[in-house]
This record gives structure tokens, sequence and C-alpha cells, in this order.
């Protein structure tokens, strides 16, 4: 028996193992060529950090990354701010109306981005709007707003339903029944889902590409534009970077979960005690 | 509470920003240049048959592909500890944070005629082969792009199935497959629908990977729909009857998957 166990131990190691080779050579290969010297992919002519000096030297990116940044915490605030707002709204409404909504608001996720991409074109050539910041914020809050909603709507599920009724009661008003009682309730999931604005944002080529225009490139476009000339090392080393800062983020808040949680259960035994 | 009113803003935003351009692409679909109601871009769309059937063909391939590959993993996961669980559940998303642009492009790199791949396989004294610009690399492109994201929905069913469940069946004569069959395949039905519909939608309506990996000697959807609003065939009327059809081909991957069961169900699959 214990034989057996060993046996299929080894069997799902190796399957993972296996798997986490699939997603991660490619990203480390690309790593690896960020320092060749050479413009060639096909081999390789010594190590250098020459990649990484063009790339910091590369205006287009910078000025691609400035906005980037600007566009995913705007449109992120913006659907915090909205998203919760609904989502407190949609918590207190009927059931059939409330259901309603909920499937509505799963429209623009299950939708293919594409078409969201080309919708929203369609509609700011209508509009008479020019490309640029202020059609992609509008964009990124559209695509943005379910994942807020979906977020805060079970925290708000969660949270007992008299409790703001009782902060009332007992004298506040409407505002600071929400400031004090509501919101501390809800926080991680407001937090959870600017989170995911924010990163959705920063990601998003899909729908960006449609509706950017030629004057504001965003880091994805940017990048889409690199990879049509066959060779552009720049992007191993940007690669690289990325990589370099989205784990570095990983580790630090998986640490800081971890430190939390053995905190939580040294409290829970201090009180147990 | 009557706080029923702070929902107006996301509505007015909804039905401004998704209701609005939906609206508009429907009405440019049956349109033609001049403003009048035509049936002749769903005619001109049926040219393309061939590249909507690709499309669908090459999406449903890489979606099988992920199933078959992620069940597996899911559940062997689901088996491990918890603090192992959550460092291989961080593992697999940490490729999804990087731009998908950039994961494709890795791979644009490994497959090229004298990429890594054929240089090692030249070692071996095979090759080279052609593998970019092959519909073969656009499955891979797919496939090595949204695999996290059948493995994510597949895990948090099956992390809920437990192992008692499975050891009672086999305990009551269940062999290993029909406990598979009867125990593991129900209970993690809706894992695999969310994975389904999650692979299947970007990987349909994608215009990226194809052009990336499969070099632009042919086309999916994505790249038609693409070329008629920002490309040399500018005919946005066309192009909005073809995401019609994309939008379709899509509602019928759902009303099969049967993803509208239940609204909290699907919250927490998805998040």
């Amino acid at each position: 028996m214990k034989n057996k166990k060993t046996g299929a131990g080894w069997l799902s190691n190796s399957y993972i193992a296996l798997i986490m080779i699939f997603l991660y050579a490619p990203i480390l290969v690309l790593m690896i060529y960020s320092f060749n010297e050479s413009k060639s992919r096909s081999g390789w002519a010594g190590f250098s950090l020459h990649w990484y000096r063009e790339l910091f030297k590369n205006d287009a990116i910078i000025s691609a990354l400035l906005v980037t940044l600007f566009v995913a915490f705007v449109s992120a605030i913006l659907a915090t701010v909205i998203g919760t707002l609904a989502a407190i709204g949609i918590q207190s409404m009927k059931s059939s109306s409330k259901t309603a909504i909920m499937n509505f608001t799963y429209v623009p996720v299950v939708s293919p981005e594409i078409v969201m991409g080309v919708s929203l074109m369609l509609l700011f050539v209508l509009l008479r709007m020019e490309s640029g910041l202020i059609t992609l914020v509008l964009a990124h809050v559209t695509f943005n707003l379910p994942y807020v909603i979906l977020s805060v709507m079970p925290k708000l599920r969660q949270m007992d339903k008299h409790l703001f009724d009782a902060a009332m009661d007992l004298g506040c008003t409407p505002g600071m029944a929400f400031r004090k009682v509501m919101l501390p309730e809800i926080m991680p999931g407001i937090i959870t889902g600017f989170l995911m604005a924010l990163t959705f944002s920063l990601d998003d080529f899909n729908v960006s590409y449609f509706v950017s225009g030629d004057k504001f490139q965003t880091l994805p476009i940017l990048i889409y534009s690199m990879t049509r000339r066959r060779v552009s090392p720049e992007i191993n080393a940007l690669s690289a970077i990325i990589f370099v800062i989205v784990l570095l983020v990983l580790i630090i808040v998986n640490v800081q979960d971890a430190r939390r949680e053995k905190q939580l259960r040294r409290k829970e035994a201090a009180l147990n005690e | 509470m009557r706080s029923r009113i702070t929902a107006a803003p996301y509505l007015l935003w909804a039905v401004l920003f998704i209701v609005i351009p939906l609206v508009l692409v429907a009405v440019f679909a049956f349109t033609n240049t001049g403003g009048g109601f035509t049936l002749e871009n769903f005619k001109n769309s049926a040219d393309y048959a061939p590249v909507i059937f690709n499309s669908i063909w090459l999406s449903m391939i890489a979606t099988a592909i992920c199933l078959v590959i992620a069940y597996p993993l899911a559940y062997v996961i689901s088996r491990r500890s918890a603090g192992s669980q959550r460092t291989m559940i961080m593992l697999i998303m940490l490729p999804m944070w990087m731009n998908f642009l950039l994961r494709t492009y890795a791979w644009m790199t490994l497959l090229e005629n004298n990429g890594l791949i054929n240089k090692l396989l030249g070692f071996l004294g095979l090759g080279p082969f052609e593998m970019i610009n092959t519909q073969g690399a656009v499955v891979l492109g797919m496939v090595y792009n949204y695999l996290p994201f059948m493995i994510l929905p597949l895990y948090s069913v099956m992390v809920k199935i437990e192992n008692s469940l499975v050891e009672a069946a086999s305990d009551l004569g269940c062999s290993a497959s029909d406990t598979m069959k009867h125990v593991l395949l129900p209970l993690s039905m809706p894992g695999v629908t969310t994975g389904i519909i999650m692979v299947f939608v970007p990987s349909v309506s994608t215009f990226v990977i194809s052009r990336m990996l499969g070099g632009g000697s042919f086309m999916l959807i994505g790249d038609l729909i693409e070329m008629q609003f920002l490309g040399n065939a500018y005919n946005p009327n066309l192009g909005a009857a073809i995401s019609m059809v994309l939008m379709f081909i899509i509602l019928i991957c759902m009303a099969l998957t049967n993803l509208f069961k239940d609204p909290e169900e699907k919250e927490g699959l998805l998040l």
C-alpha cells in the first residue's frame, strides 16, 4: 500500500514539474537572451547589459510606461468608486432586479474583448471623440467595473444587514454609518477589486488597441508594435524586468499573508488559553 | 436601507459604454455605408466561412488540450498540503501576470526556424522543422496563454471535494475509473464548464496569437474583425457583422456548457 502511494507521488511530482517547465521555460529563455550581446537569437555572443541600456534610452518605452500607469491608476480608482457604490445599491435591491443586474454585469466579463474594443471604437467615432487618454480611461473603467462589483458583492452579503440599521438607530447619519460601519466591513473586497482593476488595466491590449489612437500608446501596444519588427532584443530585457517585478510583488504579498496568518493563529492560541 | 440610488452611476455607465456600443455594432451590421437597411454584410461574411470554421476548430482543439492537461494537474494539486497548494497556485498564476504579448513573443523566438528548439533538435540530428507560421504553433500559443484559465477554476472546485469521498467510493468497490465517472467528474463539472468558457472565448476571438505565431499566413475571426476596423480592408459594417457572428458562436458555446446556472456559484469561480 505504502509503495503504491509513493509511486503515485513520484508520478504526480513529475507531472507538476513537467507543466512548470512548460510554463516557465519560454520566459526563462527570453530572460537569458536579454543578456546576449548579439542581436541574433540563434547564437550566444557573450554576456552584456547592452539591451537594458538601449531599453532605458528608448523614449517611446518610457512615455508608454507613463501612459500605462496613468490610465491604470485613474481607471482603477474611478472603477473602484463607481463599482463599490453600485454593489451597495444592487445589494439593497429586490432579489429579481438584483439577479437581472448581476447577470448583466457578467456581459463584459464573458464577451470577447475584441467586440468590446470595436464597439467602443464605434461609439467614440460616432461621438467624434478623438482617440487618446480620455477614450483609454473610459474603456478601461468599462471593463474594470464588473471585477470591482464582483469582489465587493460577497463582502456585502457576508455583512450583517442589521449593523447599518443599528448604527442609524444609535444616531449615526447615513454617511457616518457608511464610513464607520459598512466601509471597514467591505474594505477587503474594495481593495481586491481595486488591485484586480489595476492589473487588468496594466495588462490590457485587446481593448486599448482599438481606442488608443496614434498619439498615446500603452506599454502592451508598444510591445505589439515592437514584435512586428522581427527582432527586437529590448523586449527580452523588458520581459526580464517585468518578470522580476511581478515575482517580487507576489513574494512580498505572500510572505505578508503568511505572517498575518501566523499572527492570527498566535492570537487565537493566546485567547484559547 | 434605501441606498438603491447609489447604483445609478454604474447603470448609467453601463448603458452608455456597454449597451449603446453593442447596439451600435448591431446597427452597423444591418446597414450599408449609406445607412440603409441591408443583409449584405452577413451575406459577405459567409464568404469567410472557412476562416470562421477554422477558428472554431483550432480553439476547440486548444480547449480540449487544456482540459486534458489541466484536469489531472488540478486534482493532484488539490490533494497537497495547504502550504504546498498555495505555492503551486502562485506559480501557475505568475506567468499570467506577464503580458500575453511577451509570453507569445517568447514562443516566437523558440519556434523559429533557427530558434532554440530547432537548434536542440539539430544536435540530435533532427530537423530543422518548420514550426512557426503553422496552425500547430497557433494552437500551442492558445494552450500556453490560456492554460491557467483552465487550471484555476478546476482547482477551485476540486479543493472542495473531500478525500474521504474518493476513499469511500473505492472502499465501496468502485474502480478508479468508476470513481472518476461517478464521483469526481460530476462534482468537478462546474469547474470544467467555467474552464472551457474561459479558454474557448479568448482563443476563438484572438487576433494577436494568430498573427504572431501564424505569421499572417492564415487568419482567424479576430484577424478578420481587426482588418475591417483598423486594417486596409476598412469596412466597419462588415466588421460589425462578423463581430455579431463571433458573439453568436460564443453564446452557443455558453448555452452548450450551460454557464448560467447559479450566479453566486459563478462568482466564486471567477474570483
